[in-house]
Parts: structure tokens; C-alpha cells; sequence
């Protein structure tokens, strides 16, 4: 009878297990990045329907809730705050800009709750302002442009011409480019800088600024609508005939289809060959992304996806939702993703998510990745000493 | 040369944006989105019919929607106060944004290179588009059009009539009604031909009605609003000097270039490079009732809302407190803010750089200086009034929408600083990390300090209406010749008011800081300053209290619409909309 009841008991408790749920407070720019958040949100939803048909995490379902940050820092903290306090999610994810990101992350801190940072690149949300709290699941801006160093100094190239949207993003890629080329390759020469508005370049007078410097390649962190308009009038000036350019994340699908038929060739990029990688990972998430949302993946589908599979796999290992349990689950945790393992570092608390580094062609018409490559985001990162001295706490 | 092209389009739109206030006095914010829809029409139409087909069709549409725009909103609002027409033309704005991506999407669409102009020519040994030179063509011939429009035909004629005194065009018996709706479906028309026409070099995107928008009404305030020869000047101007800070390696400086130009114009000559001063009696709309002491059940009621106040932490969760500390710190920005354009008569465009700098300099005193909070906290007033104290002597000798656009330009510059001067102000990523002591810390403490400090303040700001100064304020708003007679010195009562605002908006500015542990530029940038004035607008500019009203309807609504309602943006345009179309009519 005694032990009827125990069977009883334990059963019980395991069904209010089975009952219990993880609750994700979601928050980003929807409105204001649509381009990249869309594919981001679908992403999301998919992982959270695989994964509760699959029984869920640690027996408990994934529930997520979505907020729009409004695009500002302030905004963002409030958002958040309601979620903590209305919602009492058991954890934050989200954000694209690096000022939300930021802002976000410290409120994390504060507020001692886990911020997975899934779509900011700021080099700064992991080492400088990194906190105990926060993890970030991209490459970041330092490790992009760590990625395509290899492939410029090949180039063999001595003038070196950069253009980058005028906000931390371009300015930090633009140092870390400078610092690591000129490592890698003594006696380069950097003859021209130039720094537009994010979002407001004068292409042609920019175009040309960069021609008149006679460079013999270019670094660019253009993206969006900067990078249209500055492929369209260098297209137009004849100015990649004879220079090679090397440009970060312009081979992600949200950046590069716009660019159809005017695709530059040959160009060196960071990016995503959906329609090219053939591992088993990752097909089966694009066969399950297509299949559910009649459309192919994008960046941000990947990025959405795998950051709600992170915290799957985190609340696995914790066993339960706890913060701090949380928070020693992330350190070190390795996982499956669409563009193979990752680790969750201890040391920074980056994941070692990494991108594709290949060539810009056309293909019917339409911007593709050829000769590309993956590259592991463990192999492009400073040293350990490096790291420490950048992050005090 | 680079400049040239880039100058013409911008003409296009500040020639519409011109004639539409030369004629209606209406301030068209939604003229960015005129702009913005013809780009959109310009690039769907061009699939199907191609480019130069597209490019005339689709200025004709937007020429429509601007006609319609007149006839079913504007024309409502001919009557009611000037900046009530400025807040229906805003809510316009959010409403086409929306519809927008409603109808095309989120991605960014670029348009077909022009058929038979998508090459270069060569040009002193560069190659330059041949399309720039077809726009550097069309900004000129447009010019041209325009000029022998208004000097050669009767309309054109008529239209200037109306620009140089509406009330007697209309005594003479010229029909405005239809006079305004076609001079409107004109200047939609440059708008939509200026964003069709921009297709093949810039991708249509939601983002560029506001800035195109803000660089057209520099172009107009530039050039002397109402003046189609000194918009035009300006154009080249501005569109130059860019391109020369390009071809120099000073690109950083493009980022608020235009705004130290108009700056420093407007300061050598209060009418831009070639306008009038407005004929007063045109400009102001008639002297607002005074105001009147708030009745004995005005100030029960008051001081009944702050003992719910008072009581709530008792009664709440912790997240009504985080969203009425928001509240509270917005009601005293906006009071501010109303303190200058209610019993000061001066519209501000850029009052969230009072906001800003006193967050900054509170963060910048914790962070480096390590001061305490509190400390630093009862600083930041001074930062922010001195600010004010400076771009104020400057403002305080235009008037109207001259002084406006001056305070948006000092804004933008002090944006500009703190987005651009890493090594202090941490750049575009602002700075982290400033939290209230224990004390003070958590939703609870932090409300009741926020609510001690804005009620405070906020009782001093309706209290100083009525003071020696306040009076002297209003006198001078009514009527700056009698008040001067009376021995009133107007300048120096308008910069005082100026100083007052910018002080008590840096109150504001930290308290806002402290309660997000974080700052960015964006907290002087001109879409804050545009939220405190719909905030001022929607409460009513007239009332002693609506700011505050407003400040707390504006941050519930944009609270629970963006968290319950997908296109939230609309909505809340609509609802503006309809609360000012009540109101006026």
C-alpha cells in the first residue's frame, strides 16, 4: 500500500513536471529591422514546435513570448522589464542592435536574470561590457572580420581603401581589419577611409572619393541599402572592375538577394549558402523550415532558430529553468545546429557559431556564394590573455 | 558633380514642401512620406510598365493621395491652431509608414536602372552616370516650370495671391478650397516625381520619409521658407558642401553637416538666404485665451491623483510602477517643453537635447568622475540649463518656425557629438552600467523618488505660469510690441523660459538614466524630441496641465498598442487623427 502510494506520488510529480513550462521573454527591433527579423521570428517558432513535439526540455515545454523592443535602448529596458515582471519569463533573449543589445544585457546583470543576445554583433556585449548573465550566439563583428583576413591577405595587395557605416558596428570592423591585416601583412598601407551615415550614404561621391585614392582593394562593412547603392554606382564607375573588394556579410541572403543581376563578382564575403550546404544538420533543418513556411531560410532563420534550441539544451543540462543553473548550464555547453557544432565558451560566454566565407557570383540572375568555406567561430578568436584583460568581471 | 545630382532631387521635394506652406501655412510633415510613396509606386509600377512610364504614373498617384490627403484630413484643419495641423500631418506619417509595409513589404526594393541612361560618360577624364546627369537636368528644368507657372498663368497667379495674404485672396472671391487642394496635389506631385525619379540610385525602404523629410525642410528653412529661388540655392548648398566633405575624407562630418550650416545661417540671417520675414499678422494664429488659475476642484482633483499615487506601490505589481515611472519622467519632459511653447509661444523641435545632455552628464559624472548618484543626479539640471542657456541666446531672436528648426539644429549637433565622440560618450553605443545605489534601487524606491522629484518639479513649473516672470512670459508671447512698451525685456524673459525648460528637462533626462542603467544618443535624437511634442500636442498646448496628460497617454498607448497590435504605428496615427479632427472641429 505504502509503496502504491509512493508510485502514485512520484507519478504525480513527474506529470506537474511534464506540465511545467520555460517561458522565453523575447524582445527585438521587429519594426525597425523587418528585413532580418521576419526570417528571425519564423525561425523561432519552428524550433519551438519541434521541440514541445518532442516532448519538450527536460520534460517541460518551450513557451515563447515575443515583444517588440521599439528600436531604442530605453524602450527595450522597459520592455524587458515587463517581461521579468509580467510575464516572469525565465530568461531574456533577443535584440539586434548593439545599443539594445547592450543596454539589455546590462539590465541582465542587474536584474541577475540570463540574456541569451542573439542577434547583436558588438564585440563590446561579450568582453568589455560582457556580464555573468549574458551570452551571445552570432559571430561577432571581430570574429567576421578575423574570417575574411585570410582571404585578403592572399589577395596580396598593398593600398587598402575601407568604407563602413558610421556607428560602432563599421568603426570597430574597421579597427580590428586594420590591426589583423597589418599583422598578418606587414607594410599595407591604408590610403583611404571613408565613414557615411548608416543608412544615408551618397554612394556616387563616396564611389568616387574611393576611386580617386587609387587603391588596389577595398574593405567594406556596407550592408542593407548602404551596400545596393554602393554596388549600383561602383557598378556603374567601373570601380571593381580592376579592385577586388572584400566585404563583410554581404553574402547573407537578406543583404545580397536584393542585389539580383547587379551582384558584384568575385567579391570576398561572410555569408549564408543556403542553398549549397548539403550536412545532414543542415538540410534537415532547411527541408523542416521550407516545408513548414513555403519559403527558404534566410540568416536570420538560423540565427532564431538555433538561439531557442540553445536554451532547450541549456534548460536540459540545468534540469529545470533556474538562473543560476541556467548560467552554469550555458558555460561550456555544446550543441548541435544547422551549421554544425558549437560550444557556448566559459571563458567570454560567445558561442562558437560560425560563418561561411566565400565568393559573390550570379547565378540566373540572382547573388550566390561560390568557392566558400565554413569556418568554425573557435578558430577566429583573440587570445585567452586577450580576453581576460578586455573582460573584468 | 557628385553633389549636383544628388542637389536636384532634393529640390523636388523642398520646391512641393515650399508651396504647400507658401499657401496653406500647413508644415507638412508627411511630405518625406509623399516622397516615400512614390518611390514604392515608382518601383511596383516599373515591373509591369517599365521605368519611364513608372516615373510619371506614379508622381500622378501620389498627386492623388496628396489631393486626398488635403480634402478628407488637412482641409479640417484650416482653422485650428498651427501646430495641431503639425500633429495631424505627423499622424499621417505613421499611418503611410505602416501601409507601406503593409502593401510592399519589409525589404528594401531597388528600383531598375533607367533604360537607355544606365551607363557613364566620361567627364574630365571620370566616369560619371549618365542618369545624374539626366536628374542634374531635372531639378533646373523643374525650377524653370515652376517659375513660369506662378509668374505667366493665371493660377500661378493666383497662388501667389494667396501666399501674400490668403484672407484677402479669399475676400476678393478666388475659391481657396480647390486653390489649396490643387496647390497640394502640386507640391504631392514634386514629392512622388522626386521619389520615382530617385529609384535608380536609392532603394525605396520605410525609413525614408522622416529622413527625407528632415533634410527637406533644412533645404526650405534654408533657403527662406516660401522662396522657391532660395530653396533651390540651398539644394545646391547643402548638396556641395556634402560632396566636397566626401571627396575631402571628412565623411564623419556628413552625419549633421546640413544642420551646422543651417545653423549658422539662420543665426547670420533670422530668414534663411532669401525669404521675408512673415507678415505677423498672417504668421500667428490669434492670441491664445489666457490662462486662468486652475479652479478649487481642478486642484482637489490634482492632489487626489497624487495620493493614489502615493498609495499605489502599496496595491501594485512591480511592472505598473516601472511603466508609470516612464510616465512620470516623460510628464515632467513634456511639461517642460510646454512650459516654452504654452506661456512661451516658442515651438521647440528640439527639446531632447535638454533631455539627453542632462542624462549624459549624470552618467558621465557616475561613470567617470565616480560621483554618487545622487550627486550627480542634482547636477544634471545645470548641464541641461546651460545647454539651453546657450542654444536659447541664439533661438530667442528668430521666431515661429525659424526658431524651430534653429532648436532642432542645435539638437541635431549635440546628437551628432554624442554619437560621434567615442572616447567620452561611448559613440552610437551610448554608455551601461549607471544603477541607482541600494537605496534607491528596485521598481519601488526608484518610483517614489521618481514621483517626489516630478511632482515637485512639476508643481514649481505650473506655479512659475504664474509668477512675476510667467506673466511677463505671456505678455511677451501676445504681443512682443506692447510687452516691450511696457517695459518688458521680451528677449531675455524668452531665454529665461528657454533656461527653465532645459534645466528642468535635464531633471528629466537623469532620472530616465538612472531607471534604465543606460544611455545612447538616441535620447537626443529628434524622434525623443518629436514624442515630447505630440506628448505637449495631444494634451493641448493651452492647458496648464495637458502636457503631463498627454505625456501619459502617448507612453501607455505606444506601451500596450506596440505590445497588443501589430501595426501599432497606424493605429496610434489614427487615433491622433481623430483626437485632433475632434478637437478642431
Amino acid at each position: 500500500m505504502r509503496t502504491l502510494l509512493l508510485a502514485v506520488l512520484l507519478s504525480l510529480t513527474g506529470l506537474a513536471c511534464a506540465q511545467g513550462v520555460v517561458k522565453i521573454g523575447e524582445l527585438n527591433s521587429y519594426k525597425v529591422f523587418p528585413a532580418f527579423l521576419e526570417p528571425y521570428r519564423k525561425g523561432m517558432e519552428l524550433a519551438v514546435e519541434e521541440i514541445n513535439a518532442a516532448g519538450g526540455a527536460a520534460g517541460r515545454r518551450i513557451e515563447l513570448v515575443t515583444r517588440d523592443d521599439g528600436g531604442t535602448p530605453g524602450d527595450a529596458v522597459r520592455v524587458a522589464e515587463e517581461l521579468i515582471a509580467r510575464e516572469k519569463v525565465n530568461l531574456l533573449m533577443g535584440t539586434f542592435a548593439s545599443n539594445v543589445g547592450l543596454a539589455v544585457a546590462n539590465l541582465a546583470g542587474e536584474r541577475k536574470i540570463v540574456f541569451l543576445a542573439s542577434e547583436p554583433l558588438t564585440d563590446k556585449i561579450v568582453w568589455q561590457d560582457g556580464n555573468r548573465y549574458t551570452f551571445r550566439l552570432r559571430p561577432s563583428t571581430y570574429m567576421q572580420t578575423a574570417m575574411l583576413i585570410p582571404e585578403a591577405v592572399r589577395l596580396k595587395k598593398k593600398r587598402w581603401a575601407i568604407v563602413y557605416p558610421n556607428y560602432e558596428y563599421g568603426q570597430s570592423a574597421t579597427a580590428s581589419f586594420k590591426k589583423l591585416l597589418a599583422q598578418a601583412q606587414p607594410g599595407v598601407e591604408f590610403v583611404a577611409e571613408q565613414a557615411p551615415p548608416l543608412g544615408k550614404i551618397d554612394a556616387g561621391a563616396v564611389a568616387q572619393a574611393l576611386a580617386d585614392a587609387r587603391p588596389d582593394a577595398i574593405f567594406s562593412a556596407l550592408f542593407a541599402a548602404d551596400l545596393q547603392k554602393f554596388v549600383r554606382e561602383g557598378n556603374t564607375r567601373g570601380l571593381f572592375k580592376t579592385t577586388p573588394v572584400v566585404n563583410l556579410l554581404a553574402g547573407e541572403p537578406e543583404y545580397l538577394d536584393p542585389l539580383k543581376d547587379e551582384t558584384p563578382e568575385g567579391w570576398w564575403v561572410t555569408g549564408y549558402p543556403w542553398s549549397e550546404i548539403q550536412t545532414p544538420e543542415h538540410r534537415k533543418f532547411r527541408d523542416a523550415y521550407e516545408e513548414r513556411w513555403h519559403d527558404y531560410p534566410r540568416e536570420g532563420s538560423v540565427v532564431g532558430y538555433t538561439a531557442v534550441y540553445a536554451v532547450a539544451q541549456a534548460v536540459k543540462k540545468a534540469n529545470g529553468a533556474d538562473t543560476e543553473k541556467l548560467v552554469a548550464a550555458f558555460a561550456g555547453l555544446k550543441m548541435q545546429t544547422p551549421f554544425g557544432p558549437i560550444e557556448w565558451r566559459a571563458i567570454d560566454h560567445q558561442s562558437t557559431m560560425g560563418a561561411y566565407v566565400g565568393r559573390l557570383a550570379r547565378r540566373d540572375g540572382k547573388g550566390v556564394m561560390v568557392d566558400w568555406y565554413y569556418v568554425d567561430g573557435a578558430k577566429v578568436q583573440p587570445s585567452e590573455q586577450e580576453i581576460r584583460a578586455l573582460r573584468k568581471q | 558633380m557628385n553633389g549636383l545630382a544628388g542637389a536636384s532631387s532634393l529640390f523636388l521635394v523642398a520646391a512641393g514642401l515650399s508651396l504647400i506652406f507658401g499657401v496653406s501655412r500647413i508644415v507638412n510633415f508627411a511630405h518625406g512620406s509623399l516622397y516615400m510613396l512614390g518611390m514604392y509606386l515608382a518601383v511596383a509600377l516599373s515591373g509591369a510598365l517599365g521605368f519611364w512610364a513608372a516615373l510619371p504614373l506614379a508622381a500622378l498617384a501620389v498627386a492623388l493621395c496628396g489631393a486626398a490627403m488635403e480634402i478628407l484630413v488637412l482641409r479640417r484643419l484650416y482653422g485650428a491652431p498651427e501646430l495641431l495641423q503639425l500633429l495631424a500631418t505627423f499622424a499621417l506619417v505613421l499611418i503611410v509608414r505602416d501601409f507601406a509595409l503593409w502593401a510592399w513589404g519589409p525589404e528594401d526594393l531597388l528600383g531598375p536602372r533607367a533604360p537607355g541612361l544606365g551607363g557613364a560618360v566620361e567627364i574630365a577624364g571620370r566616369p560619371f552616370p549618365q542618369y545624374d546627369l539626366f536628374l542634374l537636368l531635372l531639378g533646373p528644368a523643374v525650377f524653370a516650370g515652376l517659375t513660369l507657372l506662378l509668374k505667366r498663368t493665371r493660377w500661378g497667379i493666383l497662388v501667389r495671391a494667396a501666399t501674400e495674404d490668403r484672407v484677402m485672396a479669399g475676400a476678393l472671391g478666388i475659391n481657396e478650397r480647390w486653390l489649396f487642394t490643387a496647390v497640394f496635389a502640386l507640391g504631392a506631385l514634386l514629392a512622388g516625381l522626386g521619389g520615382a525619379s530617385a529609384i535608380p540610385r536609392e532603394p525605396a525602404n520605410l525609413g525614408i520619409d522622416l529622413a527625407v523629410v528632415a533634410d527637406a525642410f533644412v533645404v526650405v528653412v534654408l533657403g527662406g521658407l516660401g522662396s522657391l529661388p532660395g530653396a533651390f540655392a540651398a539644394a545646391l548648398l547643402i548638396g556641395e558642401v556634402k560632396a566636397f566633405c566626401i571627396a575631402f575624407g571628412l565623411s564623419q562630418a556628413t552625419l549633421a553637416i546640413e544642420f551646422v550650416i543651417m545653423a549658422a545661417v539662420l543665426v547670420a540671417r533670422p530668414w534663411g538666404l532669401l525669404g521675408r520675414p512673415l507678415d505677423p499678422g498672417v504668421a500667428q494664429a490669434k492670441a491664445a485665451p489666457p490662462f486662468s488659475l486652475p479652479a478649487r476642484a481642478t486642484r482637489v482633483a490634482l492632489a487626489a491623483v497624487l495620493v493614489v499615487l502615493l498609495l499605489l506601490p502599496a496595491a501594485s505589481g512591480p511592472y505598473p510602477l516601472v511603466l508609470l515611472t516612464d510616465i512620470l519622467v516623460f510628464a515632467l519632459f513634456a511639461a517642460s517643453l510646454h512650459f516654452l511653447m504654452g506661456p512661451g509661444g516658442m515651438a521647440s523641435f528640439g527639446h531632447a537635447a535638454y533631455f539627453g545632455i542632462g542624462a549624459y552628464a549624470a552618467v558621465l559624472l557616475v561613470l567617470r568622475a565616480h560621483w554618487p548618484v545622487v550627486a550627480a543626479w542634482l547636477a544634471a539640471p545645470f548641464f541641461g540649463a546651460a545647454a539651453a542657456a546657450l542654444f536659447g541666446w541664439f533661438c530667442v531672436r528668430l521666431s515661429g518656425i525659424y526658431l524651430a528648426m534653429l532648436t532642432l539644429a542645435f539638437a541635431q549637433i549635440a546628437w551628432s557629438i554624442a554619437f560621434q565622440w567615442d572616447r567620452v560618450t561611448g559613440g552610437s553605443n551610448g554608455l551601461v552600467g549607471a544603477w541607482p545605489p541600494a537605496w534607491l534601487a528596485g521598481e519601488r524606491a526608484y518610483y517614489g523618488f521618481t514621483l517626489a522629484v516630478s511632482a515637485a518639479c512639476l508643481a514649481l513649473l505650473w506655479r512659475a505660469v504664474y509668477t512675476p516672470f510667467g506673466y511677463a512670459l505671456r505678455a511677451a508671447r501676445d504681443s512682443a510690441l506692447r510687452a516691450a512698451a511696457a517695459g518688458i525685456d521680451v528677449r531675455a524673459q524668452q531665454w529665461l523660459a528657454f533656461v527653465a525648460a532645459g534645466g528642468f528637462a535635464g531633471i528629466a533626462g537623469a532620472l530616465y538614466a538612472f531607471s534604465k542603467g543606460s544611455i545612447s544618443p538616441e535620447l537626443l535624437a529628434v524622434g525623443r524630441s518629436v514624442d515630447g511634442l505630440v506628448m505637449v500636442l495631444l494634451g493641448g498646448v493651452h492647458t496648464l496641465t495637458g502636457a503631463a496628460w498627454g505625456a501619459a497617454l502617448f507612453t501607455w498607448l505606444q506601451d500596450t498598442a506596440a505590445r497588443e497590435i501589430g501595426y501599432w504605428r497606424a493605429a496610434l496615427g489614427a487615433a491622433i487623427l481623430a483626437l485632433v479632427i475632434a478637437r478642431a472641429s
